[in-house]
């Protein structure tokens, strides 16, 4: 992003302004149903046509223009709906495009999700965007490539199969050549996509799979602006909000006058239990927040359980049981039957940078800059929000600090969008200050697992029964009361309503069924509609804690048959790819059984992510300190595999991040809260990983697979990570920890020093 | 009141309580600093105020009249990147990038005073200073990478092209 994009820039201004080619468009205005994170019914997407499903997100918006624009000049803009959420999408969406229309990366303009002149591509979640969006945009790159070719045939006067693209032109076997602006006419890539595409077969890539610099990185590290954080309009003034002390407070009378008073007030907002304050300069608003803050007095109520009876209380409150897997049905067989309980916290996304947003009201048009996962979703929650109607309401995706799920970013747009409603004309930044992000922002859902298995005298796995207690992952926008200020406000929206959705993507349920070949099994949820306590989508969302307990579990059995971890995994698994990752990551950590010196222990841990995504393997060596209960990481070796692998080095870099992110749950982190209040407030409330937890080397092999499906893999780390430190831990001590995090307190409480 | 940023001389009109970490990011307008929790503790608003690192989310200006205030922005541009910046590029040592300005204002202030500082001390210096996507790995090896490139930057000769 160089400068924001002004609000009253719409993709019909942007057609007329500058002579392109392209006249219309049209997008399909449904809803966004790829997700199933949603918990809001979603419309099924009208049948494009009869016949095949069109590749990718095509599928639901099949108008070649609608994701990519040639303009007379020859330049070439690419569309898409996903956003950039740090994982370098940016530059792996240019890639995918420059590799089929034979155009230089970096001279493709992107634009992202916007809800003015980008496709729905519903959020930017599940590690989908190169899946859906990269599909599309890479089938729709190839189809226009060919159109081009066809209309440069008629105008040099060459057979179509002797015409190539190279660098932007389409050249003959003479070397006579035409730019693609000069063929390209109105209307010509306003048709709809084909089912099958003329795409270039592996071998002849330029760019897929090359190491390729992200291009967002310089003006990031040079101080150029690059987040939502870094926006600055004329006129814009500063806000910040005062939120609650706890849930479910509300607020008594105020009288704001003497927070008015302060210097640079412009106002202050009050509606129902949401308060804030705008002023002309930033720091004005934090002393103005401060002020408001000692001065409002709320009613609380001590609704919250006693964090240490979860297990029980997530038992409790089970509304309703699902049927994730069932197969076979014999649970009788097996010489001996093993058990055990798994726990993971509520964990929070904690972004670095706490949630912010600017709007704008003007004309009677609402703008909003935001880092939102879903512009479109967004939209509409805020347009109910604010009783506008949907086209009166614009949602720009800029980007914003880390994003690993849903997190603050909807809500501080609604309530930029609250704030800016009450001083029209002038846009408004607000940002959040550190505690309101840890207290506020939804958090990935406790969950508890337990888990039964029997072996047969061979030591293999006859039967498996597995349940799961949790909320569900998705409480994302759509409607207004997914929105904070939208609950807070007078009229007060109420959260939508919780729904168990079991689907193959997985929500609460995802990775719970084991990939292993398990004769006999049954997985159930026990859905837990309603938590005191705010719930998303966390990274991962169930597979966590499935592939947390699954993979722990796989280890104690493969102890008890007398096996190697690794080959009782290869003993239980047919799918060769699996068997490949699994071996990669064994063979290039030098994998034994051998014993190690004392306090020295070596995990393992497998999952395929979602159980149709990336596959990812990884061991891990450390050292307990019985001492104290530290744990230092020397070694972490993975191996990947995410079918073509477009931007290898944008797969490492998310599969270290994934990794040292999911280290860092593992070890540290849990929201606490007392009956009433969340404690954990800030970061010393709530630690995690710092430098000197780091491994001292962290490896990621790629099994490459070229010309095979994108699989999504910026997720996949998160399972397998939190396993392999538990199985570590009970190779070095003999003892296992069930219960997450595995903080110094607890490991030295489970080794009873 | 003046501040003296990257080198020039701002007049600022702002409350001299402000925190410095405001005024960068309003008044002069440079973006590198960020804010991430105004509690000192998590380094995202690291500048460098007379060679050493602090946090700027915490210092008021009026602490500040003619102090020597650097930041990323006064380490190299996009077209002319210094070794810092340059090395953070070289190893793509970023995931969302909003935690790497502050890194690398508290490494260069490590590598200007200790232009051989070990693999331990840039990992203990570091430590102050959080990032959420996991990037670790990367920040260490761009830093190690930039303690090579500070010091061929300063082997190179004083009338010559500054070498990156
Ligand atoms: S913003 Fe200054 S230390 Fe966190
Ligand atoms: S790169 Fe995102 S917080 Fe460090």
């Amino acid at each position: 992003m160089n400068a924001p994009r002004l609000p009253n820039v719409t993709r019909r201004n942007l057609l007329l302004g500058t002579g392109a080619l392209v006249v219309s468009f049209s997008l399909k205005d449904h809803a966004f149903a790829q997700e199933s994170e949603l918990n809001v019914p979603a419309k099924p997407p009208e049948p494009v046509a009869a016949g095949p499903k069109l590749p990718g997100s095509l599928a639901d918006t099949p108008s070649l223009d609608a994701w990519i624009r040639i303009d007379a000049d020859s330049s070439v803009t690419v569309y898409t709906g996903k956003a950039e959420l740090g994982q370098g999408t940016k530059t792996s969406l240019r890639q995918i495009a420059a590799e089929e229309l034979e155009v230089p990366p970096a001279s493709i303009n992107l634009i992202t999700a916007d809800t003015a002149i980008t496709p729905d591509e519903g959020f930017t979640a599940g590690s989908q965007t190169v899946q859906n969006s990269g599909t599309a945009i890479r089938n729709a790159a190839a189809q226009v490539r060919e159109i081009l070719i066809q209309q440069a045939s008629g105008k040099l006067q060459v057979p179509a199969d002797q015409l190539k693209a190279q660098n932007g032109r389409i050249v003959g076997p003479d070397g006579k050549s035409i730019g693609y602006g000069e063929v390209v006419m109105t209307d010509m890539l306003h048709v709809d996509a084909q089912p099958k595409s003329k795409l270039k077969s592996p071998d002849a890539y330029e760019y897929i799979g090359k190491p390729f610099a992200r291009v967002d990185i310089p003006a990031k590290v040079t101080g150029g602006p690059a987040y939502v954080q870094d926006m600055r309009l004329p006129g814009m003034l500063h806000a910040r909000v005062v939120r609650p002390p706890s849930w479910f407070a509300t607020l008594k009378d105020i009288d704001t006058a003497s927070i008015k008073a302060m210097p640079g007030v412009v106002a202050v907002i009050r509606d129902g239990n949401f308060l804030a304050v705008a002023a002309e300069k930033e720091f004005q608003a934090v002393q103005a927040m401060r002020a408001l803050t000692n001065l409002a007095e709320w009613e609380e109520k001590p609704r919250l359980p006693n964090e240490q009876d979860l297990p029980a209380v997530l038992q409790k409150s089970e509304s309703e049981q699902g049927v994730v897997a069932e197969a076979g049905g014999d649970f009788t067989g097996g010489v001996k039957t093993f058990s055990a309980q798994f726990m993971r916290p509520y964990q929070m996304h904690a972004s670095i940078g706490p949630s912010c947003s600017v709007a704008h009201l003007d004309n009677g048009t609402m703008t909003v800059w935001t880092h939102t996962q879903g512009v479109y979703p967004d939209r509409k929650a805020i347009a109910q929000m604010l009783g506008m109607p949907l086209d009166k309401v614009r949602c720009i995706h800029t980007e914003g600090s880390g994003c690993y799920g849903h997190n603050g970013a909807d809500d501080a747009a609604g309530d930029a969008a609250l704030i800016a409603r009450a001083l029209p004309g002038r846009p408004v930044k607000v940002q959040w200050m550190r505690d309101q992000e840890h207290l506020w922002e939804p958090y990935g859902p406790a969950m508890l697992t337990k888990v039964s298995a029997s072996l047969d005298a061979s030591g293999k796995i006859v039967n498996w029964k597995y349940d799961l207690w949790s909320n569900t992952h998705s409480a994302r926008p759509g409607s207004a009361g997914a929105l904070l200020p939208g609950q807070l406000m007078a009229s007060g929206y109420p959260p939508d309503k919780p729904v168990m959705s079991i689907t193959p993507l997985g929500n609460g349920d995802r990775n719970a069924i084991p990939l292993y070949s398990i004769p006999n099994m049954r997985v159930l949820w026990h859905f837990v509609a309603d938590m005191p306590v705010r719930v998303s989508s966390l990274r991962g969302l169930g597979a966590y804690a499935n592939v947390f307990s699954i993979e722990s579990f796989m280890d104690q059995l493969a102890k008890e048959a007398g096996a190697d971890p690794v080959e009782f995994r290869l003993k239980h698994m047919e799918d060769p790819r699996a068997r490949k990752v699994i071996t990669t990551a064994a063979e290039a950590f030098n994998w034994s059984s051998e014993p190690m010196p004392e306090g020295r222990g070596r995990g393992f841990a497998f999952a395929k992510y979602k159980n149709h995504a990336a596959y990812l393997a990884l061991a891990m060596e450390i050292d307990v300190d019985k001492e104290t209960g530290n744990i230092r990481i020397p070694r972490i070796v993975s191996a990947v595999d995410c079918g073509e692998a477009v931007a290898p080095d944008s797969i490492r870099n998310q599969t270290e991040g994934g990794i040292i992110q999911s280290l860092s749950w593992t070890m540290y982190e849990e929201v606490n809260f007392d009956n009433t209040r969340i404690t954990s407030s800030d970061w010393s409330t709530y630690p995690i990983l710092r430098f000197s937890a780091v491994p001292g080397s962290l490896d990621v092999h790629i099994v490459d697979n070229p010309g095979s499906p994108y699989l999504g893999v910026a997720e996949a780390a998160q399972g397998p990570t939190s396993a392999a430190l538990a199985n570590a831990i009970a190779n070095a001590t003999g003892k296992r920890l069930y219960d997450l995090p595995f903080s110094p307190a607890r490991v030295k409480a489970t080794l009873g020093v | 009141m003046k501040l003296n940023v990257n080198g020039s001389t701002h007049e600022v009109d702002a409350d001299p309580a402000t925190p410095l970490l405001y005024v960068l990011r309003n008044d002069l307008e440079l973006n590198a600093a960020k804010f991430g929790c105004g509690l000192g503790q998590c380094g995202a608003c690291t500048v460098m105020v007379d060679g050493k690192a602090i946090f700027s989310c915490l210092t008021p200006i009026l602490l500040l009249e003619g102090r020597e205030i650097k930041t990323v922005e006064g380490l190299g541009t996009i077209d002319s990147p210094g070794p810092m910046q340059q090395a953070f590029i070289e190893e793509q040592a970023a995931q969302c990038g909003y935690c790497i300005p502050g890194m690398m204002m508290r490494a260069q202030a490590l590598l200007q005073s200790k232009p051989d500082a070990s693999d331990a001390e840039i990992q203990t210096t570091l430590e102050t200073n959080l990032c959420r996507c996991g990037t670790h790995m990367r920040i260490l090896k761009a830093v190690k990478r930039a303690r090579e490139l500070m010091k061929t930057a300063a082997m190179a000769p004083a009338s010559g092209e500054r070498k990156v």
